[in-house]
């Protein structure tokens, strides 16, 4: 059994239980920090890194483009050209909710976390909204790494009891007329919302209404933007 | 396994709080250790399933009290010294204490790219018919494995209908265990809001999971 007890919880606003994520980190530049100014964990992994690649486990070189592809190149953006361009191309809608992850490949947003993705569509009588209340599932190709509240214990706890709930918690009021349909990811199906488009954008390019598209419209914890909300 | 990782419907976590403009990472270690766990696996030898259970089988005050890229973190950790890549010791000494093991070879930077392209896609291919159709009305039986699952708690026992069916794919309950991939039809059971949660006020919700047919029995069955 590993030394679990040398990694120092961080206290509770640190934890998964709670939404914080203000755990040990502070000080950002840790180049210009000796050890004694760092964390127990920031410790840890930095010596499991030395001790990988050490052992020619790992080559930092890899670690950074990982890194940089999750920070610059993978995220939310990919979704919102998915859900504009099924706004503005019916045939394409069409495809996309017959086989997600394979319309989705057309725009070549593939791989990791999207093998297999199910586009699900609100309506006025359904809102979808999606969860892994098991992990954090979540369709990377399209969405990037999932934010911490996502991951956290009361969505994870509350999106499948109380989902009307949670969507106050973001300020959403839903109608109580509307359905919630909630999709708890505990396979390895990953689901992305498409959201409805917003009135008042007639004659919007794609390219445009991928503007109003936000990452929470595509989990169903929010809606697009509206167009005045752009410039 | 009825861990506290088995979050849904649990009740006192108090309200969900976003972070406006949130950040990928919010502090170096975690951007390393995310990146990390990513390189290993496949060096490592195990798969997502092993993973997900390492991170997963710790006491609930122990998953409870971690943030999420510290779970990761112990988890690979577990997962490395299982396979003696990682000697006990050797982070609190940080360094190499014993000759390493060898392994197929580390993930090169030019290599990145097409393995995350690549993916890791659980479909496999069968012979054997989908016991169940879509509109069936189907139990999650009420089981308790001791160790991993992913038919979570909340369902157990109730009764849903077969919404999707999405081809059979890799079991995790045996995957975990290095038992085999043992693929299995994969369907989407969705549960009516008022019966999951009778109690609950006005919840006009249906609730989905994705369930491997050995977690479902027919309805009437006894």
């Amino acid at each position: 059994m590993q030394p679990l007890d040398t990694v120092a919880p961080s206290g509770l606003s640190s934890a998964i239980m709670s939404n914080h994520h203000h755990d040990d980190h502070h000080h950002g530049h840790h180049h210009d920090h000796d050890h004694s100014e760092l964390s127990e964990t920031e410790l840890r992994v930095r010596a499991l890194e030395t001790i990988l690649t050490q052992k020619g486990y790992v080559d930092p070189a890899a670690l950074d483009v990982l890194i940089e592809t999750y920070e610059t190149k993978v995220g939310p953006r990919n979704g919102a050209q998915v859900v504009a361009k099924a706004w503005t191309d019916p045939a394409y809608r069409q495809r996309l909710l017959a086989d997600g992850s394979a319309a989705i490949a057309e725009l070549d947003y593939v791989g990791r976390q999207g093998e297999h993705i199910v586009v699900v569509e609100n309506t006025p009588s359904r809102h979808n909204m999606v969860v892994c209340t098991l992990c954090s599932c979540y369709p990377w190709p399209v969405l990037g790494l999932p934010p911490v509240w996502y991951k956290s214990a009361p969505y994870r706890s509350r999106a499948v009891s109380d989902p009307r709930g949670v969507l106050h918690d973001f300020g959403f009021e839903l109608s109580p007329e509307t359905e919630i349909r909630v999709w708890d990811s505990t396979a390895e199906i990953r689901y992305l919302v498409l959201p409805m488009r917003p009135a008042g954008t007639d004659g919007w390019s794609a390219e445009r209404l991928a503007d109003l598209v936000t990452r929470d419209s595509m989990i169903g914890t929010g809606l697009p933007k509206q167009p005045h909300e752009v410039a | 396994m009825d861990g506290a990782h088995d979050m849904g419907g649990v009740a006192g976590f108090g309200p969900v709080r976003p972070e406006p403009n949130e950040p990928v990472f919010h502090a170096e270690w975690e951007r390393r250790a995310f990146a990390v766990t990513l390189a290993m696996a496949k060096p490592g030898g195990w798969n997502i399933d092993m993973s997900r259970f390492a991170r997963e089988d710790r006491p609930p005050a122990d998953y409870l009290s971690r943030s999420y890229y510290q779970i990761w973190l112990v988890g690979l950790e577990r997962l490395m010294l299982e396979r003696e890549l990682l000697r006990p010791g050797e982070i609190e000494a940080r360094k190499v204490l014993q000759t390493p093991a060898p392994i197929s070879g580390p993930l090169a930077a030019a290599d990145v790219d097409a393995m995350l392209r690549r993916g890791g896609p659980t479909e496999r291919e069968t012979t054997t018919p989908a016991r169940f159709k879509i509109g069936d009305r189907v139990r999650a039986k009420d089981i308790h494995p001791a160790t991993h699952t992913r038919l979570p708690q909340y369902v157990r026992g109730h009764v849903g209908v077969i919404e999707l069916l999405h081809g059979c794919h890799v079991f995790p309950d045996t995957n975990a265990m290095g038992q085999g991939e043992h693929p299995h039809w994969l369907y989407t059971v969705t549960f009516d809001g008022k019966d999951l949660w009778p109690d609950a006020a006005d919840q006009r919700s249906r609730i989905s999971v994705d369930a491997w047919e050995p977690y479902l029995e027919p309805a009437d069955a006894a």
